[in-house]
């Protein structure tokens, strides 16, 4: 979180700026957007938006996965009012089924979407490139720079969505996210009072209705495509005739460092496409070199319109862009590029719990199949007691698939793990499949209960019992959930310091070849103190915990 | 038009690498500079590496010290040195770890604010700026601690090109 951010009168004069990181930049842009309900799902580097828009005096509030939490945000858009909905980009896979939906309804409120990219995998499973979604989804798309389009372009992508009655998605990445560069924030927009009306054809997708409904969408993006020819979100910056570069997001910052003197197309609105602007600007320069991070997006674009341009080689599709990089790529330069010195690597905190659960997993000699959380730290030495990890959710049908087919003998030592969030995210439906098609001999789930999202810096979830800001409220009881699906054996284990106990139990639980559910349950070391305390807080007062940071917050941006 | 000030802040996780780069931007951009800061978060505050870029001045563009230009590279932990010294443009300057005495501060986890002290004797960013910067990024009851320790990395720095 970001207590540093503080409003401040800029000393070389002006009106008064703030130092914000590109999360928090949309989370005022959100505020002063008139949102009235921020949602999504944690996942690095989306997290501070809603914890800092919650700060700020915003309602908002934690999903149990992306895709409910974009569906909360059809409903707000559908009712006339404003919805915020973050996520990380494989987050967007997860949500992709009521955004391609969406797309086909529309909406009458605003609904922006946020996705942020992890180009480089500073925190991620994979690099994927997430501006595909807007094509594939045929939805508005929006990249900015810095933290004062953050800002800014949150407020176009409320006024694009009212505008042509369509989600918004506003796709950022690591380096916009989490870089804290000067904001001047602008008067907020008056915000809608939320209404209803039946919209029975546009709104329920059946076969009869979606056709006219896909019609209309593509009309929509026609309009928009005449309208992003003319926006300043799409500005040429005049320079150097002999070199033109055509760039979208923090690529822009890159490149003008790299090349001050070349003409630039900066595109802010990035789908659908300016395609004559562009075309107007390769034909006035010189040379033209298309700068992107991530997917050739952009080239691929500008290519199929038959326009001659250059782009970055292969190599610079991998990982994130910067100054060097971009100077190489305006050079042809193809030589392998220095490697860094490798760093300290991350692993299990001191007396973290999951110490204990992959002791017993090695002594066991078992086949995990892992998930998404600082478990997957399990896979590193000393313990390397982790045999795959591959999406949210993913351990519990992975290690029913390796049950189904490995010999018996082998069968036996699989077991899947996966932490509390995750599990509410997605290992509910996990279970019900294991209920539902048991392998013969039986499969152990170990649900590792650190009571936090511990990964992205210890967010609430619905198996913790507070809201994202720490209130009480109604919580998932895993073992009791366990029971309810028809597992025959669910143990509640509390973790001590030692793994012998729970070695037993797991080496009992193989061996009975039914079908169990262990629940492993100690707070995360580093998070502890602040459960407690928020425990506390609400216990005395029943309400809101409001602590110090979201009071010197408020106070801070609240003008 | 004067040139921005790069500087790399290197450490392990849980060291306060983010919290020295939070109270050098919040410094300069109170001295009326544009500034960016820029780190990776995530699987790093498991005691991984971590570096925290910051760029100051009249203007800044890219948010990322472009490889061997950083003019200052501040490191909190010994073995993280080398792994970052690559960094540093030639005459770039290395506020390392044993500059500063564990033992003469207050608090020892002040040790990334005590080098931050040391970093000062090199910047035009005056004390008043760097106390309001404190300020805003520390609860108050770690304020005199830190104030102690950036003092006492004032004096390590100072006597030490006394010395040279």
């Amino acid at each position: 979180m970001n207590t540093n951010e503080q409003r401040c009168e800029n000393l070389a004069g002006g009106p008064p700026s703030l130092l914000l990181s590109g999360n928090s930049a949309t989370a005022l842009g959100a505020l002063h957007g008139g949102v009235a309900l921020g949602t999504g799902y944690p996942g690095t580097p989306s997290t501070e938006i809603l914890e800092y828009f919650s700060q700020i005096g915003g309602k908002g509030q934690w999903a149990p996965n992306e895709k409910v939490a974009l569906e909360v945000g059809i409903g707000v858009a559908y009712a006339g009012a404003r919805a915020l909905v973050t996520m990380k980009h494989v987050g967007m896979n997860v949500a992709a089924d009521p955004l391609f939906s969406a797309a086909h309804t529309g909406v009458v409120g605003a609904l922006v979407v946020v996705s942020a990219d992890d180009p480089g995998m500073a925190s991620s499973q994979n690099e994927q490139d997430n501006r595909r979604y807007a094509v594939a989804a045929a939805l508005p798309m929006l990249e900015p720079a810095d933290s004062q389009e953050a800002y800014d372009f949150t407020l176009a992508a409320i006024e694009i969505s009212e505008r042509w009655k369509i989600p918004v998605l506003l796709r950022v990445t690591t380096r916009i996210c989490h870089t804290q560069a000067l904001v001047r924030p602008r008067a907020a927009l008056p915000r809608p009072a939320p209404y209803f009306e039946h919209d029975l054809r546009g709104r329920n997708l059946i076969p009869s209705n979606a056709r006219p409904a896909h019609r209309r969408l593509r009309q929509k993006l026609a309009e928009m495509s005449d309208w992003s020819e003319t926006t300043p979100l799409n500005r040429v910056i005049p320079g150097d005739k002999k070199i033109g570069i055509i760039t979208s997001g923090v690529s822009f910052m890159h490149a003008r460092e790299a090349a001050p003197a070349a003409s630039f197309l900066k595109l802010g609105f990035t789908h659908p496409l300016p395609l004559k602007k562009i075309a107007d600007f390769v034909r006035g320069v010189g040379r033209c070199v298309v700068i992107e991070e991530g997917d050739p997006y952009l080239a691929d674009a500008i290519r199929a319109a038959g326009l001659k341009i250059e782009s970055k080689s292969e190599m610079f599709r991998f990982g994130e862009l910067n100054v060097d990089r971009v100077r190489r790529i305006l050079a042809h330069d193809q030589a392998t590029e220095p490697a860094r010195p490798p760093g300290k690597p991350p692993e299990l905190c001191d007396g973290c719990s999951h110490h204990v659960v992959f002791q017993a997993l090695k002594n066991l000699d078992c086949i995990v199949a892992g998930d998404i959380g600082c478990y997957a730290l399990g896979v590193l030495p000393p313990y390397s007691a982790m045999d795959c990890c591959v999406c949210m959710g993913s351990s519990i049908g992975i290690g029913l698939g390796l049950r189904h087919v490995l010999p018996a003998a082998e069968a036996k030592r699989v077991v899947s793990v996966i932490g509390d969030s995750t599990f509410v995210h997605s290992g509910m439906t996990g279970l019900a499949e294991m209920v539902y098609n048991p392998p013969p001999t039986g499969h152990v789930v170990v649900i590792l209960d650190n009571s936090t999202t511990a990964m992205t810096g210890h967010q609430e979830h619905p198996g913790t019992g507070r809201t994202l800001d720490h209130a009480a409220t109604g919580k998932v009881v895993y073992e009791d959930l366990g029971r309810a699906l028809g597992i025959e054996k669910v143990h509640v284990l509390p973790l001590g310091k030692d793994c012998a106990e729970f070695q037993q139990m797991l080496k009992e639980s193989l061996a009975s070849q039914q079908l169990v559910l262990i629940v492993a349950r100690r707070p995360c070391i580093l998070a502890a103190k602040s459960i407690r305390e928020y425990e506390k807080l609400n216990e005395k007062t029943g309400l809101h915990g409001k602590c110090d940071q979201c009071a010197v917050a408020r106070e801070e941006v609240v003008q | 038009m004067k040139k921005a000030i790069n500087v790399i802040i290197a450490g392990l996780g849980g060291q306060g690498v983010i919290k020295a780069s939070d109270i050098l931007s919040q410094a300069a951009f109170r001295s009326g500079c544009e500034v960016k800061k820029s780190e990776i978060h995530g699987m790093s505050q498991r005691g991984g590496s971590v570096t925290s870029d910051v760029r100051f001045g009249p203007q800044v563009l890219s948010p990322m010290v472009p490889p061997g230009e950083a003019d200052f590279l501040v490191v909190l932990a010994p073995d993280q040195v080398e792994v970052n010294r690559g960094q540093l443009r030639a005459g770039g300057v290395l506020i390392a770890p044993d500059m500063i005495d564990p033992a003469v501060l207050s608090n020892r986890k002040s040790f990334n604010v005590a080098l931050l002290g040391a970093l000062s004797t090199h910047l035009e960013i005056s004390e008043t700026h760097w106390l309001m910067a404190m300020h805003a990024c520390l609860p108050d009851k770690l304020h005199a601690a830190n104030e102690q320790a950036f003092a006492a990395g004032r004096q390590a720095a100072v006597a030490d090109k006394n010395k040279a």
